[in-house]
């Protein structure tokens, strides 16, 4: 079969079409977002019909997946870490129902928080609901993962969690495709104890899950993801995930004989453990991500053998590298350069051009008056506005905080109340919040910056394009205090006057600042000159 | 064989044509690849960098050691620098001259060539004359690529071979732009 140069998001997509799924669910979040836009563009999904369009959020988008499976198809569901926070009921949920059609759930860890505001570590999740997890350490093994994957998932009825970090996904290798097959027919479930969770059918549905996990541990142990390199002496490594490329770099470059246990498939084959864990003295334990198995392995009373992130061998926090592993594994050389004093930082900034600045500007012309002033943000380019010049946001929580947070604190007296939230996240999560300052009549001023795009994960569609004036009326905002204004230089002192009014107004008023991402305006006139 | 590469530059100046091109022809060579490459926030004018390791043998990390890049290929200078412990004592960088201004706290520009200067083999590209003089200042980035040619570990021929391949959906003229561009790039070293 044919080999290309894939990034390891890519090599889930395509993995994924071969496996015959039927659809993909997702909402964009980095380092996720390159695995439904390679489907999205894949003409072989498309002639396959393969259901690609963007959900309004991971929640949405887990809970759509889980009725394709319903009806007896594959399908996959992708989302970055926090997203899983959102989909969490359904996520955990679905573990109690099992499912019909093989069920892929795709998350995304950014370990080092290039993207992201933590670094929590999806492998809990895994625990948390006792579903099987795999968590590749290359780009060919995730490709052939997620066939293997789907296969487990119709095997055991449940659906199986891959677990990917940002390096993993944003790094690209050659792969190496297997022959597709086709989808699953049509064929809804007809176990209805199954998937009514009244509490009388979830305690029989969740006694069979505990029940299931011996049997996922015994699968655990014949994996082609979990095995033994051969090694000898008094001490080993046992490598999760994607460790194992930085500890094998390591093995490699320096000549070390030493023995590793690679473990890319949980539960844990315990009988692998326990035997590779009593042979030697020194073990230490390199996962990417949370210490999650070095403290179950090590235990309350902290067996000393194990060494990782929680005794220093290793950083407790950040993404890990070949060079905290060579440290760990005691042949670090002192890294001879040093970067030069004299490099400035280059953080991220918002581009030329930008509507989210001329929101900022208004916001902070009006602000020169308020010396106390505070403006709730939330998750999205406009986040920049964090950054100077402007330093014109006081939080950044999560998806859709910046209303609720304003509401609360309105609540609570503060005046004004103001929130920022960009059109893409309004429509994630931001309604909702919305519906609860309506109903308490708070006085806050929710500016919805609307470049009618999902603009920091590059540009996808945005669930709300052309209808965010109609669903703040549906929502129950007074029409008169739903404002629209174009975010524009030259509008600035019009700007000012309108948002300063709606400050002034003690209840919920919506100002859509509407102007097309200058990105998206970039790329539709190339497309055009292209034609 | 083994070559690491860290290719440096801004968000948006298009490092990863660059590291696009040099995968293809490593692809096209039947080596291993491995590139890691940065997407999301810092792509909004942030400094951005590509790991690049191309060898005969399974590469196992996607991120390079420190000390093991046998080059630096940057499309500015002040970036060429903020990767100096990834670079190899005998490695070298190679990079464009012209400094992108977009942080109000960008040193001297006589500072910045004097720590590249000191910091071993490097080689210095005015890519943006040899860019015009090739048609195109778009060009730009396939210049740099050319100049770097002789340390990527790739045959120059099997590299043009790469950027024919790459540019061909784009049509003949902006594939004879891109040679050209990378040809006056090699010439200049």
């Amino acid at each position: 079969m044919e080999s290309q140069l894939l990034l390891g998001a890519e090599a889930i997509a395509l993995a994924a079409i071969d496996a015959g799924i039927s659809g993909v669910y997702a909402y964009p979040g980095t380092p996720s977002t390159e695995i439904t836009e390679y489907i999205q563009q894949s003409p072989v999904a498309r002639e396959k019909r393969v259901h690609s369009t963007w959900a309004t959020n991971e929640k949405t988008a887990y809970e759509a997946a889980l009725g394709m499976s319903y009806a007896g198809k594959r399908c996959l569901v992708c989302m970055k870490h926090v997203g899983l926070n959102v989909a969490a009921d359904a996520f955990l949920n679905s573990a109690i129902t099992g499912v019909n059609g093989g069920m892929v759930v795709v998350v995304a860890d950014d370990p080092s928080m290039h993207s992201s505001q933590n670094e929590q570590d999806t492998r809990m999740y895994g625990k948390f609901a006792f579903l099987p997890v795999i968590e590749p350490s290359n780009q060919q093994e995730t490709y052939d993962a997620v066939r293997y994957a789907f296969d487990l998932s119709e095997q055991q009825n449940l659906p199986v969690l891959l677990r990917i970090t940002t390096r993993l996904s944003h790094s690209r290798a050659v792969v190496k495709q297997q022959p597709s097959r086709d989808e699953n027919k049509l064929n809804p479930s007809q176990e209805k104890r199954k998937w009514i969770l009244l509490p009388a059918n979830a305690r029989v549905n969740y006694q069979q899950l505990l029940e299931k996990q011996a049997t996922l541990s015994a699968i655990a142990e014949q994996s082609f993801l979990n095995r033994t390199i051969a090694g000898s002496g008094s001490k080993a490594v046992i490598a999760f995930g994607i460790a194992y490329n930085y500890v094998m770099e390591v093995k490699q470059a320096e000549n070390l004989d030493i023995p590793v246990l690679k473990i890319s498939q949980y539960p844990l084959p315990d009988s692998q453990i326990k035997a590779f864990a009593e042979k030697y003295d020194d073990i230490l334990i390199a996962e990417e991500g949370y210490p999650v198995y070095e403290e179950y392995l090590k235990g309350y009373f902290g067996n000393k053998k194990f060494r990782g992130r929680l005794d220093g061998a290793l950083p407790r926090t950040g993404e890990l590298s070949p060079d905290v592993v060579a440290k760990a594994m005691g042949v670090a050389t002192d890294a001879a350069r040093t970067i030069p004093s004299i490099v400035a930082g280059r953080p991220p900034m918002l581009c030329q051009g930008c509507s989210h600045r001329d929101v900022f500007e208004a916001l902070n012309a009006i602000f020169a008056e308020y010396p106390e002033h505070h403006v709730f943000s939330d998750i999205g380019c406009y986040t920049l506005g964090a950054l100077p010049p402007f330093s014109a946001i006081s939080t950044c929580v999560d998806m859709g905080a910046s209303v609720t947070m304003a509401k609360g604190a309105a609540d609570a007296g503060l005046h004004p109340a103001v929130a920022v939230i960009g059109d893409s996240t309004f429509t994630h999560s931001g309604i909702t919040g919305l519906l609860d300052a309506v109903n308490d009549k708070s006085a806050v001023t929710i500016i919805i910056s609307d470049n009618s795009t999902t603009a920091m994960t590059g540009g996808q569609d945005s669930a709300g394009t052309g209808k965010l004036a109609d669903i703040c009326k549906g929502v129950g905002v007074e029409e008169v205090h739903i404002r629209t204004f174009v975010p524009l230089k030259k509008n600035l002192d019009e700007n000012v006057a309108i948002l300063k009014e709606e400050m002034e107004y003690k209840g919920v008023s919506v100002i859509i600042a509407q102007r097309e991402c200058v990105q998206t305006a970039s790329r539709k006139k190339r497309e055009q000159s292209k034609k | 064989m083994q070559t690491n590469i860290i290719i440096a530059g801004v968000g948006g100046q298009g490092i990863l044509t660059i590291a696009s091109i040099i995968d293809l022809a490593a692809m096209q060579q039947g080596l291993q690849v491995k590139q890691a490459e940065v997407h999301g926030m810092s792509q909004r004018g942030g400094a951005v960098e590509s790991h690049l390791r191309i060898s005969d043998s399974e590469i196992y990390s996607d991120l390079i050691p420190k000390g093991k890049a046998n080059l630096i290929l940057a499309i500015e200078p002040m970036e060429s620098l903020r990767y100096l412990p990834f670079l190899a004592p005998d490695g070298i960088i190679v990079t464009a001259t012209e400094p992108f201004k977009n942080i109000g706290n960008y040193p001297e520009e006589a500072s910045i060539k004097a720590a590249i200067a000191s910091s071993g083999k490097h080689l210095f590209v005015d890519a943006e004359a040899l860019a015009r003089e090739a048609g195109n200042l778009k060009a730009f980035n396939t210049v740099m690529l050319g100049a770097a040619a002789e340390y990527i570990g790739i045959e120059k021929a099997a590299l043009e071979k790469a950027i024919e391949s790459y540019f061909s959906a784009k049509g003949d003229a902006v594939v004879q732009l891109n040679l050209n561009a990378f040809r006056l790039g090699a010439a200049a070293v």
